[in-house]
């Protein structure tokens, strides 16, 4: 079997061309390299973009970076306000936030949670299941979904609605809020709007609990194709709490093998970069991670609700925790490395979010008490917390003249990179060799990708650069810029 | 304010984010349950919701995001020549917004930075395979490039702004924001 990652003679082959991957967030591409007779000789999902956020957070004043780095993504923007702040927090010197901060940027983060899984079940993933991944594509899309389910639709919206409004009345707008700052957050939640959201909580844990009903049923229902698709095993990655439970803000990092042995745990996560690096790969400015003492080849994981689900012990909310278990029993309490069973983990982790959600609403805490500490000043600062799409990583230094000198960001879907590039391979493997590439199959690639929510928004932060020459020509066709960039 | 009254025939809108975050696509959205109204009056083209990966001929054009490489511009123009109406949406997309921050930056340097020395980074090297399209040396804002009908600006703008937008021009008459749907955050 071929690795499928470089062809060993592209010469003369077909190019096939998923552009853009569609229904995930940001700017990625397929492309597939096949013979005369269909054979798959190369699968790549490159991510094309880069924004250069590494680079130009440098030189900038601390305190602007925790609202400058939402901008990385609109689709989890409190996921990196919160992990920027969180490192801001030990520069300021808060080891330890008041009970105010640590409640206020949970919630937060909770709401977060609860709207982006929404989104990516409701809006952007259930058309393929609920359709059949080659369905008509006029209609696989939310817009068939309100047609053929218009209740089950309805529920998405108002799930992730509910979540929107959490981070509203916690970051001050839905999205791109300014809630935390370094040290702690800048207001309380008044009791008008924690009543406010306690008014609509029944019914969105009625709704969370149908949604995780809804895909064990499909799951179970088509237990072979789920099971099997795209399946590639890797090793597991993300946070843990106390006494090895599920943690989404603040944790140690645990790691398993394909098996589930631990590999590592209780990582302290300022100690990252003694377990993980990133390689970098000519056709795809988004890096690959590997867990460093197994090398690039062995050492790639998958992060995110798989991974968090699998790689916990408990789940500290009862509903959710039932779901676990019945989650464990499906699979004889053995590891799945089943992309498609990420949409079962994602949805027992919106209903965890809204029961954390339900519990922290009654947090007094919320609504009065200091809302900063500060400390003995540090120069640098690692912020992980576990965004919806997985462990999410920033570091940074600070100068004494409080201006940014260093900045890694690690995001959720950058972990990703390898195991959404094998996952396309396998299904590659399995359905594409040997037949025409029609719409419907190439559908089936995107299916493996959605599985993860990737957030390509997210994974473009980075800089790249081509050895090409273009003209930017106006409206009119007047040449406003010649563009030159050479190979360095 | 209510939706208009449902025409006979359905409006074509596509949607795409260029060099921008998904914000603003996330605050459009947020019109929450009015979005079910929406799609009563208004049919999606290409957009991150649909499975259309070529833009047809449409009605309104909505595009988040400024210009960081060649396939933004590609796509930018795709728009232009399909859409009766293009709108340039939230910061990135009429200033360049946080990505133009590297305008002032060396992309050579900072490729380096990334790249070669970014402390958790090994097999350093500088991705350049043809397949990753070219990036400008400069963010550019959208009409720099093609003409642009309306602007609506916000980081995002909210999602009133974006009602107020399509349902006046389903209904044939100019937007009105007023002071309070003007933000620039």
């Amino acid at each position: 079997m071929t690795t499928l990652e470089t062809a060993a003679k592209p010469e003369g082959l077909r190019r096939i061309a998923i552009d853009p991957v569609s229904r995930v967030e940001g700017h990625g591409k397929v492309t597939i390299l096949l013979d005369d007779q269909r054979k798959v000789h190369q699968v790549r999902l490159h991510i094309v973009e880069f924004r250069g956020f590494e680079r130009f957070i440098q030189g900038r004043p601390y305190w602007e970076v925790p609202v400058m780095v939402q901008r990385l993504c609109g689709i989890c923007p409190v996921s990196h306000h919160l992990a920027a702040a969180k490192a801001l927090d030990l520069v300021v010197g808060a080891k330890t936030l008041t009970p105010t901060a640590d409640r206020v940027r949970r919630l937060m983060h909770y709401g977060q949670i609860l709207q982006s899984h929404a989104l990516h079940f409701f809006h952007l993933a259930s058309p393929d299941l609920l359709f059949g991944f080659g369905s008509a594509p006029a209609k696989r899309n939310v817009v068939g979904v309100a047609a053929a389910q218009p209740e089950l639709a309805r529920q998405g919206v108002l799930l992730r609605k509910f979540g929107q409004e959490v981070i509203r009345v916690t970051a001050g707008k839905r999205v791109h809020g300014t809630g935390a700052v370094p040290g702690g957050v800048n207001k309380h939640v008044t009791r008008a709007e924690r009543d406010e959201l306690k008014a609509a909580l029944s019914q969105v844990l009625e709704w969370a609990r149908a949604g995780v009903q809804l895909i064990s049923r499909l799951h179970l229902a088509n237990r072979h194709l789920y099971d099997t698709f795209g399946t590639a095993k890797s090793n597991l990655l993300s946070l843990v709490g106390a006494r090895g439970a599920l943690e989404l803000y603040d944790g140690t990092l645990r790691a398993r093998d394909p098996d589930g042995k631990i590999l590592f745990d209780g990582l302290d996560c300022q100690q990252y970069r003694s377990r993980i690096a990133e390689e970098v790969k000519s056709w795809s400015y988004m890096k690959f991670p590997y867990l460093s003492a197994l090398g690039p080849e062995a050492g790639w994981y998958k992060v995110g609700p798989l991974a968090r689900v699998q790689n916990c012990d408990v789940i500290t909310t009862p509903l959710a925790e039932a779901e676990r278990a019945a989650f464990r029993d499906a699979f004889d309490g053995a590891i799945t490395h089943a992309p498609l069973a990420y949409h079962w983990a994602r949805l027992i982790e919106l209903l965890h979010a809204a029961e954390l959600i339900a519990r922290l609403l009654d947090d007094d805490a919320l609504s009065e008490g200091p809302l900063t500490a500060t400390g003995p000043r540090r120069a640098e600062g690692v912020g992980v917390i576990e965004a919806p799409r997985g462990t999410l990583i920033h570091h940074y230094k600070v100068a004494p003249d409080d201006l940014v000198t260093m900045c890694n960001l690690i995001v959720s879907t950058t972990h990703n990179n390898t195991a959404m590039n094998e996952v396309i391979r396998e299904v590659a493997r399995a359905e594409l060799d040997g037949r025409e590439p029609t719409e419907a199959l190439l559908n089936h690639v995107e299916v493996a990708i959605r599985a993860f929510d990737p957030c390509l928004s997210c994974a473009t932060h980075a800089l790249g650069q081509m050895p090409l020459l273009v003209d930017l020509v106006d409206a009119q066709g007047l040449l406003v810029k010649q563009l030159r960039r050479d190979s360095p | 304010m209510t939706a208009p009254a449902k025409s006979a025939k359905k409006l074509k809108v596509a949607t795409a984010s260029l060099a921008g975050c998904f914000g603003c696509h996330m605050s459009l959205l947020d019109i929450d349950e009015r979005l079910f109204d929406l799609l009563e009056l208004v049919e999606l083209d290409r957009s991150p919701l649909t499975d259309l990966k070529h833009c047809g001929p449409c009605d309104l054009g909505l595009l988040e995001g400024g210009l960081c490489n060649a396939e933004n511009v590609h796509v930018l123009r795709e728009f232009r020549r399909q859409c009766k109406t293009l709108v340039a949406v939230g910061a990135c997309a009429i200033t360049g917004g946080l990505p133009a921050q590297r305008n002032s930056l060396d992309v050579r340097e900072c490729l380096q930075t990334v790249y070669l020395t970014g402390p958790s980074t090994t097999h350093a090297r500088i991705p350049n395979d043809p397949e990753l399209p070219l990036p400008l040396d400069r963010v550019h804002p959208l009409h720099d490039v093609v003409r642009i009908d309306y602007f609506l600006p916000g980081c995002p703008p909210s999602a009133d702004a974006f009602w107020e937008l399509i349902t006046a021009l389903i209904a044939g008459r100019t937007p009105a924001l007023g002071h309070d749907r003007l933000r620039y955050d």
